[in-house]
């Protein structure tokens, strides 16, 4: 297998509590470059904390993060962005008030060095618009740029979410339930879109969708109250009896697995 | 964006026109009373922009923001009283002291967000009022009288008060210009893009709190020039200059005009401070009048007065 190739993301012990409730659990998981790491695991389990700390929007209370062999655990969240870690929200998290294209370039804008330039018109700068136009065609959104995002459908949210993500260019993608509230046709549509990038970036997926878990990921990893119980190839995790158990409950009550 | 001939470009740039030709008005009919009122009238435009450029593009709602025209003010006063008379030490002065006035509450008021925000810009302004207070040396609350307007060697002579409102007309549509770049700019992008969502701008990687502390130390500069021309203006400061009241007035004038644009404030200044004179000349009550024509403009135009003229946007 690829063992002999170093980690791009390296979580160990990552432990968070909120009072009584344990968010992480001495998480400990690594992913590979090029892979499709999916979490999933029941509401409550930690999967969105999770990120969170990713990204440092949380501090931890104990436990690393490595990314690229690099110690992240004390970096502030913009730095993260800067070294390539880019996160799509589980709820839409969008610049309402501009339009797609001005969503995009923003992130574009963000990658493109400081932003200490106060003279010339950002929104005519083509090193800003074009790339921002080329994110947005490959979630789909060509034709829809200039649409003030308030006025857009949910889905097309979730879609300019990942648009945004693409733009800044990053080594790793961390998704956040991409496909929640959308309808079966777009979240077919999103699965052939993640399909694609997977060819070339490390993600991170956090899913409801299993059917989209279990046709993308290379790796799944179960987290149940803050806890990794399972992590392994997809059929392995299928066929694992404790992520039955945790899932399907243990015959009198059922988890429920959605969003 | 659209340069169209809409009725809001129309308004927006009648306005700046009236405010051009004023002198021409004054010197024909010999009401000279009408250019004393709208040399503030654009001074307090000014402020009022420039608050905008924080609180309409930034989000930073600055309840002390009259600190400035104190502090530009002062430093006015104080040299004018100390035997510097020269416009090339005074101007400059009062724009550092300013800038370093609004680094320092910047930096501590923009850790805070929301309401926390708007008290403890107040708070601050609030300081600098009583420190304006107790200046015993330099008239405390009554004041401190300036016998002579900033020298600028012959260059100009603002004493004349057709040069003066010229002075001022120029750089209120300088600073217009200014901020109009300003937030077009990719600093005026980060700006609105960390009003509207903070947090996902952090996400991609953008450190909001430098690019806010810069625009904020721009606001209380350009402000701070403002102060410059009403001492000059009045040939007095004093401690009423930055009451909280008057910070209260420039919110107004911005939200009555309209924060969604750069000129906005420009006209709510006109609107409010023509209003008050006109309203004044009616009634010594005149107040029970302005107030709820200012709480019609803010229930039904969300934009302001701009707002109004676009055609109201229903959001």
């Amino acid at each position: 297998m690829t063992d002999a190739i170093d980690p791009l993301l390296s979580i160990s012990g990552l432990s968070k509590r909120f009072g009584g409730v344990v968010a992480s659990d001495n998480v400990t998981l690594q992913v590979k470059p090029g892979e499709l790491h999916a979490i999933i695991g029941p509401n409550g389990a930690g999967k969105t904390t999770l990120i969170t700390q990713l990204m440092g929007e949380i501090r931890p209370d104990g436990g690393k993060v490595l990314f690229e062999g690099e110690d992240i655990t004390a970096l502030p969240t913009w730095q993260r962005g800067q070294k390539g870690l880019a996160r799509s929200f589980q709820i839409t998290s969008l610049f309402l008030d501009f339009t797609a294209l001005d969503n995009v370039a923003l992130a574009v804008q963000a990658q493109a060095g400081h932003s200490f330039h106060f003279w010339r018109n950002a929104r005519k700068q083509a090193e800003l618009r074009e790339p921002a136009r080329a994110a947005l065609a490959r979630v789909g959104l060509a034709g829809r740029e200039d649409i003030v995002v308030s006025n857009m459908s949910h889905g097309e949210h979730r879609q300019i979410e990942i648009a945004m993500a693409l733009a800044m260019k990053p080594r790793m993608l961390l998704l956040d339930e991409p496909m929640a509230g959308m309808g079966p046709e777009e979240s077919a549509k999103l699965v052939k879109t993640l399909r694609e990038l997977k060819k070339e970036l490390t993600i991170l997926l956090i899913e409801h969708d299993m059917e989209a878990v279990f046709a993308l990921a290379d790796r799944i990893s179960v987290l149940v109250y803050g806890r990794v119980i399972a992590s392994g190839a997809p059929e392995d995790i299928r066929n694992n009896a404790e992520v039955k158990k945790a899932y399907l409950g243990d015959g009198k009550k059922t988890a429920v697995a959605h969003g | 964006m659209t340069q169209a001939l809409t009725l809001r470009n129309l308004v927006a740039f009648g306005t700046l026109a009236v405010l051009a030709l004023v002198p021409l008005y004054s010197h024909a009919t010999g009401n000279f009373f009408m250019m004393t009122l709208f040399t503030r009238i654009v001074i307090l435009a000014m402020a009022a922009v420039s608050l905008n450029l924080i609180m309409g593009f930034g989000g930073m709602v600055s309840f002390g923001h009259a600190a400035y025209l104190g502090i530009g003010g002062y430093v006015v006063g104080i040299l004018a009283h100390e035997g510097v008379g020269s416009g090339f030490v005074q101007w400059p002065l009062a724009l550092v002291v300013s800038a370093l006035f609004a680094l320092v509450i910047g930096a501590l008021s923009l850790r805070t967000r929301g309401v926390y925000f708007i008290m403890i810009t107040l708070a601050f302004a609030q300081m600098i009022y009583y420190v304006g207070v107790s200046l015993d040396r330099y008239g405390a609350d009554d004041g401190l009288t300036i016998y002579k307007r900033s020298d600028f060697a012959g260059l100009l002579n603002l004493s004349n008060r057709t040069v003066f409102y010229y002075v001022c007309v120029a750089l209120l549509f300088a600073t217009i210009y200014l901020v109009w770049r300003l937030v077009n700019s990719r600093f005026g992008m980060v700006i609105q893009g960390a009003r509207s969502n903070e947090r996902r701008m952090r996400a991609i990687g953008v450190p909001t709190y430098r690019y806010r502390l810069t625009c904020f130390v721009i606001a209380g500069t350009i402000c701070g020039l403002a102060g410059v021309l009403l001492a000059n203006q009045a040939d007095f400061v004093s401690p009423a200059m930055m009451h909280w009241t008057r910070s209260g007035d420039l919110i107004v004038m911005a939200v009555l005009g309209g924060m969604g644009s750069v000129i906005g404030p420009v006209i709510g200044a006109v609107a409010l401070l023509v209003l008050e004179e006109a309203l004044s000349g009616i009634t010594e009550y005149w107040q029970i009048i302005l107030g709820p024509m200012l709480l019609g403009i803010v229930l039904y135009a969300r934009g302001g007065i701009e707002g109004l003229l676009q055609g109201g946007r229903h959001d």
